[in-house]
């Protein structure tokens, strides 16, 4: 499973695509989140942490099949 | 209904008049954002744009198609920057064009804020000894 880092998390993972291994797989978008912010615990001082499925927001219900295009978007900060 | 969406590498101010024109608008609104000298009295020496593209495509059609359900408009402009831009350069433009002046005033409001608050665009402000990731933290 691919994810995508963007912005801040980027800088804090040191990469922009992270592959995670099959059975490290999160069911679903908010174990990923918990995943994410035990392996970086610089994650949980952000002011928010959202995550898109498909180039589209998504709730942490969410289940994930591991074949979705999933990325982290830290605060963001256009304009 | 007319939409132009766009992210860009550098913006044109000069093009978006002739992008909103059109014979049934008599009001026309655009706003532009460029960068400061200052923030909170640091010097600043640049601002560097990144973006999720294909979803910040996707939020910014999502905005303009918003603003012509709220208002009755003929056409609408979400234009974007990335990479790095200096001291006054622009780095976003938006605009609507209605009949009247009323619907493209607040339009334009409602593009530039929505825009700032959902669509996947990150800024670094530069400054001479550090760099700061915008908003990132409390």
């Amino acid at each position: 499973m691919n994810v995508l880092f963007f912005g801040i998390t980027k800088d804090i993972v040191g990469s922009s695509e992270v592959n995670f291994n099959d059975e490290l797989k999160p069911a679903n978008v908010g174990s990923l989140k918990k995943k994410l912010i035990d392996a970086y615990p610089e994650f949980s001082k952000l002011n928010s942490l959202a995550v898109a499925v498909n180039s589209e927001y998504a709730d942490d219900t969410l289940t994930l099949t591991g074949n979705e295009e999933i990325a982290i978007i830290p605060p963001v900060s256009g304009g | 209904m007319k939409k132009v969406i766009e992210i860009v590498n550098d913006i044109d101010t000069a093009k978006v008049y002739a992008e909103l024109s059109d014979a049934k608008s008599g009001g026309i609104c655009v706003f532009v954002g460029a960068v400061r000298e200052f923030t909170n009295n640091e010097e600043v020496v640049a601002l560097e744009f990144e973006t999720y593209q294909a979803m910040a495509l996707k939020e910014m059609d999502k905005i303009a198609d918003k603003a012509f359900e709220k208002w009755t408009l003929n056409k609408v402009v979400m234009r974007h920057a990335v990479g790095e831009k200096g001291v006054e350069e622009p780095v976003v433009v938006v605009g609507a064009s209605s009949a009247h002046r009323d619907a493209c005033f607040e339009a334009c409001r409602f593009l530039i804020d929505t825009l700032k608050e959902t669509v996947p665009i990150w800024k670094k402000e530069k400054f001479k000894n550090k760099s700061v990731w915008v908003s990132a933290h409390p």
